[in-house]
């Protein structure tokens, strides 16, 4: 696998106030490629002021098919949710 | 689409019994308009005609690159050479918009590459056609660009995750390559009398090339039904094509050329357009690589990638001598 370009996920900022988001990706033997590369294939029409690349297998990601065990604490705590809470309607700003 | 065989030895996924469970699972999401992303489990069918399709895709992106670099250097201005030059770029772009949605599957670009220039590959049959006039230039904008939105605008739901999001950030770009080809060819038509014939002629040329871009009619696309199943494609071959000519004939009539085709009328009852036959063997004679181009093409392709070969191991040698320097 000597003679593979390595894969670079590439994450751009449309304008500041905004995070990152992730858009794609692109081959480049470094960083500094990644970089290059990515603006010119994301960012011809001013998509972003900032870029972010990550290189592709430093990523790990949850496994979809334990995705309804992995969340399945979140679901049962209703009480997070403020309509959990009953007020009176005379009751204002709350 | 075409017939693509990406045949690896050993696929250990198909070896795997695919349990009816999972399967019908798969089959009620998709049903349900979810999308499918790349980490989810996927029937290996469902897979493979997205790997064939999206890579075919890729290819006709880059190589449709070709024939309009044929004009880069003879633009008729200066205004004309930048907008061709940007317009090209993003071909470029597009092409690796979708290698890098194809690589989510499991597959490495260099193995896309590989199959294409084996002759595994295919792309879209209408880059085997020459471009012999300035004129081309902007039929290939107005028609062959204004066919591959009308395909990309309805594969932005396609159920695959990433595709139909390559397909959103091109379709938002390709905008601007059917209007460039437009007016283009609106200079010429309202030009002199050789402009004038020029813009007809590349009209004639371009016209039964771009229908055939749909791919084959409805009753003989073996690939179609599946496809439609799984939410791959979202309209036929010949819904997409219908609604194409409507929307085109028109715009040919504003620019006062008119479209070869004698049998072309409006047909008051469907409220669409009613067209001649296409020829088929015509059609299927290109994608076997009859092309008047097609040898060409594929060449230049094969010539970029080995010719420019230096230049990846370059920098691949580079970036490791630079990890050895850090990490002593």
């Amino acid at each position: 696998m000597k003679n593979i370009t390595p894969i670079w996920e590439v994450f751009v900022r449309a304008k500041n106030g905004l995070s990152h988001r992730h858009v794609g990706s692109v081959h480049a033997a470094d960083a500094r490629g990644a970089v290059e590369a990515a603006r010119d294939v994301y960012t011809r029409r001013m998509e972003g002021v900032s870029l972010w690349v990550v290189p592709s297998n430093a990523i790990t990601a949850s496994d979809p098919g334990e995705a309804a065990a992995l969340f399945a604490p979140a679901e049962d705590k209703i009480y997070r949710h403020p309509t959990f809470y009953v007020v009176p309607d005379n009751v204002k700003h709350i | 689409m075409y017939t693509v065989d990406y045949s690896k030895p050993q696929e250990p996924r198909l070896a795997e019994a695919e349990d009816g469970a999972r399967l019908a699972a798969f089959d009620a999401r998709v049903a349900a308009d979810d999308f499918i992303e790349p980490k989810d489990w996927m029937p290996e069918a469902y897979r493979k005609t997205l790997i064939r399709q999206i890579s075919q895709h890729a290819h006709s992106e880059v190589v449709g690159m070709l024939p309009e670099g044929n004009w880069l250097t003879r633009a008729p201005s200066l205004r004309r050479k930048a907008i061709l030059l940007a317009k090209i770029q993003d071909e470029g772009g597009h092409g690796l918009y979708l290698y890098s949605a194809a690589e989510t599957l499991g597959v490495t670009r260099e193995e896309l590459i590989e199959a294409l220039h084996a002759g595994r590959a295919k792309y879209s049959t209408i880059f085997n056609y020459p471009t012999i006039t300035w004129a081309d230039i902007g039929a290939i904008g107005w028609l062959v660009d204004g066919a591959a939105i009308m395909n990309q605008v309805a594969l932005q739901r396609t159920s695959y995750g990433p595709y139909a999001r390559a397909m959103v950030r091109i379709c938002k770009e390709e905008s601007f390559h059917q209007r460039q080809g437009y007016e283009a060819m609106m200079v010429l038509a309202n030009g002199t009398a050789a402009q004038q014939r020029m813009a007809q002629d590349a009209l004639n040329r371009w016209w039964w090339p771009s229908l055939m871009m749909f791919g084959p009619p409805d009753d003989s696309s073996p690939n179609s039904a599946q496809s439609i199943r799984w939410r791959i494609k979202r309209e036929t071959n010949d819904e997409l094509r219908q609604r194409f000519i409507d929307a085109t004939v028109p715009q040919a009539e504003a620019l006062g050329l008119s479209i070869p085709d004698p049998e072309l009328k409006w047909n008051e009852a469907t409220q669409h357009y009613d067209f001649g036959p296409i020829d088929w063997e015509e059609f299927y004679a290109v994608v076997r690589g009859e092309g008047p181009t097609a040898k060409d093409r594929l060449q230049a392709r094969i010539d970029a990638w080995e010719d420019n070969a230096w230049v990846r191991e370059a920098a691949l040698a580079h970036a490791e001598k630079q990890a050895t320097k850090q990490a002593a």
